[in-house]
């Protein structure tokens, strides 16, 4: 039982890093990456790749989040310039596109297969039990220190920018902020941010697969940050919670549902999933946390 | 040679496929502005429909076809008025992200009441028809014909029924179109009604190809957006040409890249047609 708890804790964070990636380009400047799974699996096998080859798991970590930031530049360069809505659809195929390379490149990813024993820090030190707590520190503390530096960007000129071209970008472009640099380094970072997840998630399950990096993940932290409060560090780190508590809670509500089959119990709780998003749009589309907005500074004169 | 004619004439078949419900849901753009996710799921539940029809009443494809449009389109306008149109003043990107939730609620429907195996229609079995060194299957041009068939009737109704005509108004100036008296309100629940009857029949013909599964639709969705970037988003007779071009280019892509690839081909062509021309080929704007 403790394990189980652990074991989910640790999963929280890693929802939780993904949960203030996608908050960062979607509170932000607000675009959306419907690649998310995309970009976490980049993460997953870059760090899974480059440990394999020798790295330590830390080099492995910073390959994740340089191969992460260069992939989303890559991948929108194209796109920001244009329509919201073409974005959403350029990022759901890029997850698609990682999906088949991880799926048929068997030289590098080794296909369906995926990519076992990777490297976990300190285990055979420690042994399994400890490895896990330790772990969930290190993962908490990794969420921490993202969640301190998305705050204080929040809070910096830079933030103000960025939440500006959210709000109207041909005011933002007026007022001279580069609309198009600003949004090209937050999707870069919100990249970055969600691979590393993928590293950390990789070095924990010590196993990738293509699997693991269904599309079914972007959904679950698009319902984390709606739940939480678009706009919000701290209301996307409580959604991710929320959600993979919500998710454990319909493994155990759908076994109390007698005489279904397995499919169909998995059926439920996606269903479950679909319908709460819904509903928290409808019922509460500014999250448990919603963004508290500064009160702009009195004009000089009128003091 | 013969191997490139027959990746023509294949990536065609494929692309008049792709046509009918990329029509769907560039309709479905061009009105209501937001980028529909869950015509994935109308185009499962369109190929289930005329599967049941097909098998359990024994109906031959022709009246299951129809059976598959007005029931997807009924689904269609049902989930929408109690999911997504009190979200239509949050903006695009939130219905957009509200139709990803509705997908994978009707999509996990089917999949209660059905599994996930994959099912057949019940088809006779025909030889190919061979001409020179070249094959088309009997089914296949059937299903082309439909297709061919409903996409005439879509160009009929938009260019000549009053229906038709306040849709293209709608999509061209909403409030000139208001102003003019039409209703937004009716015309978003015909659009949704084609729109997802569309995506439906799309399902069914590509079904007809090869199996059904709960992921039927969600396999084109991306082939769906690709078809309708490549034409211009919103443009219906873009989708159209956008279809064709990304049939082709898959059919002409899989002579050098291997098969698993497939719908990687729409990704790429989405990603050269937005850097090089971002309005698509028959689009007005982009940006």
């Amino acid at each position: 039982m403790l394990s189980y708890v652990v074991f989910t804790l640790t999963l929280c964070g890693i929802y939780a890093l993904l949960a203030l990636s996608l908050n960062l380009i979607w509170g932000g400047v607000g675009l959306v990456n419907l690649g998310l799974a995309g970009f976490f699996a980049v993460g997953a096998y870059a760090s899974a790749l480059a440990t394999g080859a020798g790295a330590p798991v830390l080099i492995g970590w910073g390959a994740a989040l340089v191969v992460g930031a260069a992939v989303g530049v890559i991948v929108t360069f194209a796109t920001l310039r244009l329509r919201d809505d073409y974005l959403a659809i350029v990022t759901l195929g890029f997850a698609e596109l990682i999906r088949l390379v991880a799926l048929n490149e068997r030289w590098l990813t080794n296909g369906s297969d995926g990519i076992s024993g990777i490297r976990a820090p300190l285990r055979a030190e420690l042994g399994a039990q400890n490895f896990a707590y330790l772990y969930l520190a290190l993962v908490t503390l990794v969420l921490a220190l993202v969640w301190l530096l998305l705050r204080r960007l929040d809070a910096s000129p830079y933030g103000r920018a960025m939440k500006a071209i959210r709000e109207d970008q041909q005011l933002a472009a007026f007022a001279g902020k580069p609309v198009l640099r600003f949004k090209i380094q937050a999707f870069a970072l919100s990249a970055a941010i969600a691979a590393l997840a993928g590293a950390l998630y990789a070095h924990f399950q010590s196993y990738v697969s293509p699997d693991h990096f269904q599309p079914l993940i972007t959904i679950y932290i698009f319902l984390a940050v709606t739940a939480g409060g678009v706009g919000r560090p701290s209301g996307a780190v409580l959604g991710a919670y929320f959600v993979v508590i919500f998710l454990e809670a319909t493994r155990f509500l759908t076994e109390w549902v007698p005489g279904l089959q397995a499919v169909q119990v998995a059926a439920m709780r996606e269903m479950l999933i679909g319908l709460a998003l819904i509903l928290v749009l409808h019922l509460r589309p500014q999250g448990i946390l919603p963004e508290r907005i500064p009160k702009a500074p009195p004009a000089p004169g009128q003091v | 040679m013969t191997q490139l004619l027959q990746a023509l004439i294949n990536g065609v078949m494929a692309g008049t496929l792709i046509a009918v419900p990329a029509i769907g849901f560039s309709a479905i753009f061009a009105v209501l502005r937001f980028p529909n996710f869950a015509i994935a799921s109308y185009a499962t539940i369109g190929a289930f429909a005329a599967w049941w029809a097909n098998t359990a009443l024994a109906l031959p494809i022709l009246p299951s076809v129809l059976v598959a449009f007005a029931l997807t389109g009924i689904v269609g306008v049902v989930a929408e008025e109690a999911s997504l149109k009190r979200l239509r003043g949050n903006g695009a990107l939130i219905v957009a992200i509200a139709s990803i939730a509705l997908n994978l609620v009707l999509e996990n429907i089917v999949r209660f009441f059905f599994g996930n195996e994959m099912r057949g229609y019940d088809l006779p079995i025909a030889r190919d028809i061979r001409f020179w060194d070249l094959r088309i299957g009997p089914q296949q041009l059937q299903s082309l014909g439909f297709a061919v068939a409903i996409m005439a009737a879509v160009f009929l109704f938009l260019r000549y029924t009053r229906f038709g005509k306040a849709m293209r108004a709608v999509a061209d100036n909403p409030d000139l179109a208001r102003l003019k008296g039409i209703d937004p309100a009716r015309i978003a629940i015909a659009t949704i009604f084609l729109g997802a009857g569309l995506s439906g029949v799309g399902g069914v013909l590509i079904g007809l190809d090869t199996t059904i599964d709960p992921l039927t639709g969600y396999r084109v969705l991306l082939s769906v957006f690709a078809a309708a970037v490549l034409g211009g988003l919103g443009s219906i007779p873009g989708a159209v040409i956008g279809a064709l071009s990304l049939g082709i280019a898959e059919e002409l892509a899989l002579l050098v890249a291997p098969a698993s690839y497939r719908t990687g081909v729409g990704f790429i062509a989405i990603l050269l047609m937005l850097t090089f021309r971002p309005r698509g080929i028959l689009g007005e704007r982009a940006a």
